[in-house]
């Protein structure tokens, strides 16, 4: 079919493998009708996914740009797009376009630094892509240091892979929590704020942080209390968004849209916008 | 200069709409709109339309997109509107200078393509506002409505339509009407000079937006007078309707049953269900959506567009809330000195 293109119209893509991470989030592997990557991508950068009739929403790249083969996003259930998407099975066809978005600062200001990763939740998703983006590039980037909190022991996305990878590798320390005592689990427990205060971090460290809008809010106030700086600490944005090309207008604070000025922000610039996130 | 007798008005429609549709603003059960012109349309006597001319470049509704979808496979189905080379006539200051406002929005990177084609399909021929209203601000924004703009613009003065082309658009329109006469501008700027007098007189004119830009982004934001302000708006979105910048939109599947429709339509942010996601809203009350609203024309607009306010001070939605709110109140409050 030959379509006049327009940023607004998606590809078609298909879903190839669906991994099952969690009680409500699966990893969905999605690649292109040649069998290929459909896009390259930078960490923290988006992709618009949807299926004809049931809606089209925003999801965050969770795969790494090293990964030459595939884009993966991990989703968790919670909306119509998100509940058909956890019903679907391999071999399913969906519509993408992207990417969207700035990303984080691997190239720039992430690079050469020891990095500090706060996660909570689903939160991992973008982040996963700096961390696996980090790993592969191990020469350019100083320690890594990870914490990562969730619900429970079952909430933990990408378990596997943190345990079997990411805890085993020479510079990461990988320091998980979950926020309450479990059988079966003698790793911490509690939520990420605290958590990180007493990991006592090294204020030199540059910060990327995603999770829940409660998380950051304290996270970054016991990030600030040790020594960080604001000019030190990056996040991602989430909100509503139908476009993601700046013009429909939903993701707009003051002057910034999220889906083209962000999602990522570091927390110096956010001071000069309402609180609207 | 090219100057028509008045009363050949019809015959000069005529003319136009022999080589493509033509929209004059016409009244159509008591409300003025931009109507395609058939034989006998008359202009309307209003100033302006109830809504403005954006609909013809931004539709209220437009398909972006069709989708075949067969057991687990999705074929991409063409349904965009490939239009055709349209003119519209009589379209005031006030929304001629709101296209380009429009434009900053929808043509820059990555150009939204739908947009695109109609601002090429379409030639606007302005009108000089011979008598503005008393909710007519758009001076505060540097538009005149002596001059016009868009491809062509058009002044009545005593018994002749005066025409001028502004563009290469507008000149191409002009030469394929042999009934124009040439003329020189005297009767233009005597009109000009009336228009402005009865703009000095307008009870709106020395609105103070001093203050309003991204300097001030956050004081603004925090004022306290955005609760009295929002305290009565009903979210019922007909300021963001009626209003020529409003260029919000939300997209759509709609299931035919032999097929789904990609669509965009309006929307507004002075709906409860604009920011509203799986996980809640970061604009829960009326008062955000409300400031929203405003912020975004006053200060946030400006801020990212060199100081361009995204208001044309067409004045309709002064007329239109129900509750009798509007962005002059919202300016006074907020505005210098104001307390």
């Amino acid at each position: 079919m030959n379509v006049k293109m327009d940023p607004l119209i998606p590809m078609i893509g298909v879903v190839t493998d669906i991994r099952t991470d969690t009680p409500d989030v699966k990893t969905f592997r999605v690649v292109g009708l040649d069998g290929k990557k459909p896009f390259e991508h930078i960490p923290g950068q988006c992709a618009m996914l949807s299926m004809p009739g049931i809606g089209e929403a925003l999801f965050s790249i969770t795969s790494s740009p090293t990964n030459e083969d595939y884009l993966e996003f991990s989703i968790k259930k919670c909306g119509c797009v998100t509940t058909w998407l956890h019903e679907i099975t391999p071999g399913q066809q969906i519509t993408l376009r992207g990417p969207y978005g700035n990303g984080f600062p691997v190239e720039t200001e992430l690079k050469g630094k020891d990095l500090l990763i706060i996660a909570g939740g689903i939160g991992l998703a973008p982040v996963r892509s700096v961390i696996n983006y980090v790993r592969a590039n191990r020469q350019n980037y100083g320690t890594l240091d990870i914490v990562y909190g969730s619900r429970s022991k079952e909430d933990l996305v990408d378990y596997a892979e943190i345990l079997d990878e990411w805890s085993k590798e020479d510079g990461i320390s990988v320091h998980l929590t979950i926020d309450r005592e479990q059988e079966g689990w003698d790793g911490h427990v509690g939520f990420v704020p605290n958590y990180v205060k007493e990991l006592n971090f090294d204020t030199s460290k540059t910060v990327v942080m995603c999770g829940p809008p409660i998380m950051i809010k304290f996270t970054l106030a016991g990030l600030l209390e040790l020594g960080f700086r604001r000019d030190q600490v990056f996040t991602t944005f989430e909100l509503k968004m139908k476009c993601a090309l700046g013009k429909c207008g939903r993701c707009n604070i003051g002057d910034k849209y999220v889906c083209k000025d962000g999602p990522v922000f570091r927390l110096d610039q956010m001071t000069e916008l309402p609180d609207e996130y | 200069m090219k100057k028509l007798n008045r009363s050949r008005i019809q015959e000069l429609f005529a003319a136009i709409a022999a080589g493509q549709r033509l929209y004059i603003p016409a009244d159509n059960k008591g409300q003025a709109q931009f109507l395609p012109w058939v034989e006998g349309l008359e202009m309307t006597g209003a100033l302006n339309t109830v809504r403005s001319a954006k609909d013809l470049f931004f539709p209220q509704t437009e398909e972006l997109i069709g989708f075949q979808v067969k057991g687990r496979e999705i074929q991409l189905q063409e349904i965009r509107d490939p239009g055709e080379p349209f003119v519209v006539f009589g379209v005031r200051a006030c929304d001629a200078a709101s296209f380009a406002i429009l434009d900053q929005v929808f043509l820059s990177e990555p150009a939204d393509t739908f947009y695109e084609a109609r601002r090429n399909h379409g030639t606007v021929v302005t009108l000089a506002c011979g008598r503005p209203e008393e909710t007519c601000f758009c001076t505060v924004f540097g538009i005149d409505p002596a001059v016009p703009g868009g491809d062509v613009s058009g002044w009545f003065a005593g018994e002749a339509l005066y025409l001028q082309a502004a563009t290469e658009k507008g000149e191409a329109l002009l030469a394929s009407l042999p009934m124009l006469e040439d003329a020189d501008d005297a009767a233009v700027q005597a009109e000009q000079e009336k228009i402005r007098t009865v703009l000095e007189k307008l009870p709106l004119k020395d609105l103070n937006l001093t203050g309003f830009d991204g300097e001030h982004l956050m004081e603004k934001f925090n004022s306290p007078a955005w609760a009295s302000l929002s305290e009565s708006c009903l979210g019922c979105g007909t300021c963001t309707f009626v209003c020529p910048t409003c260029q919000c939109y939300d997209i759509r599947d709609f299931d035919t049953g032999h097929g789904v429709r990609r669509f965009r339509c309006w929307d507004s942010c002075m709906y409860s269900d604009f920011t509203m996601m799986a996980h809640g809203t970061n604009r829960p009350t009326q008062l955000e959506r409300f400031r929203q609203r405003f912020m975004h024309k006053l200060v946030y607009f400006p801020a990212d567009h060199e100081g361009v306010y995204g208001c044309v001070g067409c004045g309709r939605c002064l007329t239109r809330c129900p509750i009798s709110m509007n962005i002059v109140k919202v300016a006074k409050t907020l505005g210098e000195g104001a307390k």
